[in-house]
């Protein structure tokens, strides 16, 4: 729970700036297309217009013979090319159709690559796409998830259009819970498809030395990339080098093995120099995977008194065209947690994975956990309209109290702490809730054309991705430990190498401040080093907020090593026992004579020099360590937001917004805001603002940001956090935050436009809640009210 | 996003910059800030040869007090304009909807010029220099001629200047101290354009609204002087609901557009009630 009992927490909890972000926001480093390698050349992708077609030529002739243009290459030049890997088959017959990097035959979705071009400049390069000429055969696209199965509906793959069915082992007798229930209600819930932008597009230079790749890339997962192209790609592991250099954002997005990288390695094979590529954003927006996009049937059960009874969730989810990384796997995270903070007797799941002519989705800021705590916290409240009872109290009537824990949940997790009580008086009380509710009260008796609402999130989510065991147990294809190691410099400074590679977390900062603690040594001489596979040559890198509480515990168990070894050399410099050696805040001293004592640098150099060693010791303090956790670690909080909805117009404005996170310790409370701000701002987003629209030819439309629209500081409102702390099980007492504001947020928000709406007859809107969905939805129910149909439901117009 | 080749010349004076697109004929095209030049460039939506930049021309900046007008220099940025403390005072309508603008970076170097010249009918500037009644100065080979706004905008992006014209400047009629103003702005982010925005202007006298205009912003493929509105509001009583009444035909014979944003019946709904909401502001009620 606290760090260990000899380190005072001098640096654990302190709100440091962080040592990366002169250069980071200054772009003086080496994002990848800072990088120019002598000979370098640049690649340019030719894209498919069509959402699905059979390719009948590609033409690169023209192309070619372009002044400054190297070389093109269509899939036939590339041969055998391999399939892009998908880590997590969740059924046994699972379809994974090939993928290769380099469409061969067809084109299954808008921006599919089906040639590439390599020129000396990356404008030529640019202009020489125009040049290439393929002909297309066009086939029928597949958009609509709820068709695709339909009989008579074009093909993505020869297999047909179901990728799996997967069905959760129920937990508890369903039926008897639906049955016996007072009131069931039933709801259909859309999670729309979003597009994640990250600040820096994808980026990758792949550069030969003889049988031997580097491979730099703006990538969240070079450890991972590395296997993956061995594995997957006949390049021996250990002629790889993948290096992410400093990554500008990921959220998902960049954990992931892309045709690009994979073809920038063949490429540059191929012509024999090093390449580069850089996306655009509009490529960006067409090509790099896509979140969400699911339909969520959420049925719950419960008697007159609230208790929940059961709760059952169908989902259609939409893999795009091809499954990636762990694209089938992320709605079925979402299988553990629909049950959120809540207690039932029974709990049924239910997934079909749906191939569409789409860009494929994958892992997004959240990864099924948000879709998850979506409906459950929608249907929270829809339940409490039914029973007419206050949203709040019956969500409290269900949760999991605080002496219950810990607490194996009917999805077959344990959760090992939390306290919902704690977080949600604690957010009541920054919301002003009474008030507010009294003065929604009054603006309704009113009618005022602008309309508050209040929404809630009292939301969980299991992250610190994760115990090997367990999800080894679920059929995803590696594990969930995290290496660290302590090199001890003769100067007594410290190098920590992690594999846990920061894409903008902050880890250099973090990580310092762990080791200072730990190690008793100031936070200034530690050097934190990741992201290069030569210099961290293990580790599983960073998604679902796994930094620190699994690589965070690696460190942990490096730094006790080294303070092991430490003392060992210590007792022998002191000529005392190793026994009576203990060390407190960066001494090795005898106990009962603190006087006597070596720092921890003496040590180091002692060591370096190693004359007086004890026998059989190797002259080395340096330590490392794997850690594998146990379980997941499971952040919880209470967020609450309130909502002004003009009727006239349908626009909507946060008013305010609290967010009471429970996130274990704090090893830097300026970082945690940074991670809360920006989640919540990404749940907002998807409530708001964010969504990827097709066309019904299979055209992206939102391929820039004047379409898709992300919301700035200027459109959010100043949030009001706060924490509460319950103890988290590991040493450091600390839980994952890197996905918890997005997972709460979006239900906070639309519920309170629906509460805001409700009097009016409105029982959902569909995300995104554009000012043109509000008012339709209002235009809607007004004239059903108007023809006498009171208590009409509307879903919005769908723009 | 890369455009394709051009070549690029920068002319110290008017008169250099006036024969060097002449020179480069209908392939050539003046570049001001960039802001809406730039994005057509890189999406290979435009194709010039030529780009003329008049960032180095003097002239074409600053703002000019004429007496019962202002030239402002088509090269002055929506940063400067929102700034200007002549402008400030004898047409405050154009510098609030200046500051409307997309974003900081956006307003240090779009300019009032471009936007102008752009005539895209979602830009801000465009219904405002409408409803201030103001005219165009453009200079080409053969020498100066002022254009009307009302005249300017032809159809989507293309107004009345000759591709060897340059727009050097706008004169703006000073409003005089009875009149009140609002640019009601409706878009999605901060940073987003108008699905719908209305320019309007009232002068107000004995509790009623003597005179109103009105401009409105993407309700069409160009920008759309409400008249119809102009009409019931002028001699209406100034209330929220006499004006309300008046914004009633503010959607009246317009063709808004169809987008991600927006159907066409919902930017005419949104254009009656900010019509309603701007000639209120404007007339202070
Ligand atoms: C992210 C973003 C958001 C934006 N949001 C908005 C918004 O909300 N509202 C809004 O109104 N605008 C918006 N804009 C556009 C912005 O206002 C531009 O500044 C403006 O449209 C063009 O001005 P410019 O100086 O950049 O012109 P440029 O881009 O340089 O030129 C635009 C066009 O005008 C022509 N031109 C420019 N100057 C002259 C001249 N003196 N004589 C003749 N022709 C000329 C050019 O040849 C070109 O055809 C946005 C732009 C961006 C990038």
């Amino acid at each position: 729970m606290t760090a260990t009992a000899e380190s005072p927490a001098a640096e654990l909890g302190r709100a440091r700036t962080r040592k990366e972000d002169a250069r980071l926001v200054t772009g003086q480093t080496t994002w990848t297309d800072n990088l120019v390698l002598p000979g370098m050349l640049h690649m340019a992708f030719v894209r498919s217009p069509y959402a699905h077609a059979r390719i009948t030529g590609v033409d690169l002739s023209a192309a070619k013979q372009m002044p400054g243009v190297v070389a093109a290459f269509s899939a036939d030049d590339f041969g055998e090319q391999g399939s892009l890997p998908c880590g997590w088959p969740v059924t046994p017959d699972i379809v994974i159709p090939h993928h290769p990097p380099m469409a061969t035959g067809e084109v299954r979705y808008v921006g599919e690559a089906v040639a590439v071009v390599v020129a000396r400049d990356r404008y030529t390069a640019a202009d020489a796409v125009g040049s290439v000429d393929v002909s297309y055969e066009p086939l029928g696209p597949v958009l609509d998830m709820k068709t695709a199965l339909d009989e008579g509906t074009p093909k993505v793959h020869e297999t047909g259009n179901l990728s799996y069915d997967f069905v959760f082992p129920t937990s508890g007798d369903i039926d008897a819970a639906f049955s016996g229930a007072d009131v069931v209600v039933e709801r259909e819930y859309r999670q729309q498809r979003l597009i994640p932008c990250a600040m820096e597009p994808r980026a990758v230079v792949a550069s030969w030395t003889g049988d031997d790749v580097t491979l730099w890339s703006a990538t969240q997962i070079p450890h991972v990339l590395r296997f993956a192209i061995a594995a997957f790609f006949g390049i021996p592991e250990q002629s790889i080098r993948v290096i992410a250099p400093d990554v500008g954002g990921g959220f998902g997005s960049k954990l992931q093995v892309t045709a690009e990288e994979v073809l920038a390695v063949l490429v540059s094979r191929m012509v024999g120099k090093p390449v580069k590529w850089n996306e655009s954003r509009s490529e960006g927006n067409m090509t790099v995977h896509h979140g969400r996009d699911q339909w969520q049937r959420i049925a719950i059960a419960a008697d007159r008194d609230g208790r929940i009874r059961g709760l059952k969730v169908d989902l259609l989810a939409d893999m795009g065209a091809y499954l990636m990384l762990v694209t089938p796997g992320v709605p079925i995270l979402g299988a553990f947690m629909y049950n959120s903070i809540y207690k039932m007797d029974a709990y049924a799941f239910r997934c079909k994975g749906i191939f569409t002519t789409k860009m494929p989705t994958d892992a997004y800021r959240g990864a099924g956990r948000p879709e998850a705590t979506f409906a459950i916290e929608r249907i929270m409240d829809e339940l409490a309209v039914e029973l007419g009872m206050e949203p709040l109290e019956l969500r409290e009537r269900n949760w999991i109290k605080h002496e219950e824990f810990p607490y194996a949940t009917i999805s077959g997790l344990t959760y090992d702490s939390g306290n919902y009580e704690a977080a949600t008086a604690r957010a009541k009380e920054l919301f002003g809730y009474d008030a507010l509710r009294a003065e929604q009260a009054e603006r309704n008796a009113r009618n005022d054309t602008v309309r508050l609402g209040i929404g809630i999130s009292t939301f969980t989510e299991m992250c610190g991705l994760a115990p090997s065991r367990v999800v080894g147990s679920l059929g995803y294809a590696v594990g969930g430990w995290e290496h660290a190691s302590i090199r001890m410099l003769p100067t007594g400074k410290v190098e920590v190498v992690t594999g846990s590679s920061a894409h903008g977390q902050g880890h250099e900062t973090a990580w310092s401040q762990i080791v200072a603690d730990q190690l008793g040594v100031p936070f200034e001489d530690i050097k934190v080093l990741h992201g290069d596979t030569q210099v961290s040559p293990k580790g599983l890198d960073t998604y679902g907020s796994r930094s620190l509480v699994v690589g965070g515990m690696a460190l942990v168990g490096a730094c006790d090593k080294v303070i092991e070894k430490g003392k060992r050399v210590a007792a022998h410099m002191m000529e005392a026992s190793e026994n009576d050696v203990e060390f407190v805040a960066g001494r090795f001293q005898v106990r009962g004579d603190p006087e006597q004592g070596r720092s921890i640098q003496e040590v180091s150099l002692a060591t370096f020099a190693a004359h007086n060693l004890p026998d059989g010791m190797e002259p080395s303090l340096d330590s490392e360590a794997t850690y594998d956790p146990h379980n997941f670690s499971f952040p919880h909080g209470t967020h609450l937001c309130a909502t002004e909805v003009d009727t006239e117009t349908g626009m909507v404005t946060i008013r305010s917004y609290v967010a009471v996170d429970d996130i274990g310790k704090v090893v830097n409370p300026l970082i945690v805001e940074g991670q809360v701000h920006g989640g919540i701002a990404q749940g907002i987003g998807q409530a708001l603002y964010e969504e990827a629209v097709y066309d019904e030819a299979g055209n992206l439309l939102t391929t820039t940001l004047a379409d898709y629209l992300l919301p700035s500081a200027a459109d959010l409102p100043s949030y009001v956090t706060d924490r509460t702390e319950s103890p988290a099980d590991n040493r450091l007492g600390v839980k994952g935050v890197g996905e918890a504001g997005t997972i709460a947020s979006t239900p906070a928000v639309v519920n309170s436009i629906v509460d805001a709406l409700r009097p009016l007859g409105i029982r959902d809107i569909t995300m995104p809640c554009t000012p043109e969905r509000v008012w339709r939805a209002i235009d809607t129910a007004r004239a059903s009210a108007a023809s006498g149909n009171g208590g009409a439901s509307s879903n919005g117009g769908a723009a | 996003m890369i455009p394709a080749k051009f070549d690029y010349v920068k002319p110290g004076s008017l008169d250099e910059a006036v024969r060097a697109l002449a020179d480069g004929g209908e392939d050539a095209k003046i570049i001001a800030g960039g802001q809406s030049l730039l994005p057509l460039l890189r999406l290979r939506l435009s194709y010039p040869d030529l780009l003329v930049d008049v960032g180095g021309i003097d002239e074409l900046r600053g703002v000019i007090d004429h007496g019962d007008s202002l030239v402002i220099g088509a090269r002055t940025t929506h940063y400067q304009v929102v700034h200007d403390p002549l402008i400030g005072e004898h047409c405050g309508l154009l510098a609030q909807a200046a500051g409307t603008v997309a974003d900081p970076a956006v307003r240090h170097r779009g300019t009032l010029g471009g936007s102008l010249a752009h005539g895209d009918p979602a830009g801000d500037l465009p219904a405002v220099a409408v409803a201030l009644g103001a005219t165009l100065i453009a200079r080409g080979p053969g020498g100066e001629r002022e254009i009307a706004a009302g005249d300017f905008f032809v159809d989507y992006l293309t107004t009345a200047l000759e591709p060897s014209e340059i727009l050097t400047g706008v004169r703006v009629p000073k409003l005089g101290g009875d009149w009140g103003y609002r640019y009601e702005k409706f878009h999605r982010t901060a940073q987003a354009w108008a699905i719908v925005g209305v320019a309007a202007l009232a002068r107000r006298s004995n509790g009623h609204v003597a005179e109103a205009r009105v401009g409105l912003t993407n309700m069409g493929s160009v920008p759309v002087r409400a008249s119809a509105v102009e009409a019931a509001a002028a001699g209406a009583e100034a209330t929220r609901d006499a004006l309300n009444a008046a914004a009633a035909s503010a959607a009246d014979g317009t063709e808004p557009p169809a987008d991600l944003h927006g159907a066409p019946d919902y930017r005419r709904h949104l254009a009656r009630v900010l019509t309603g909401r701007a000639l209120a502001a404007a007339a202070g009620v």
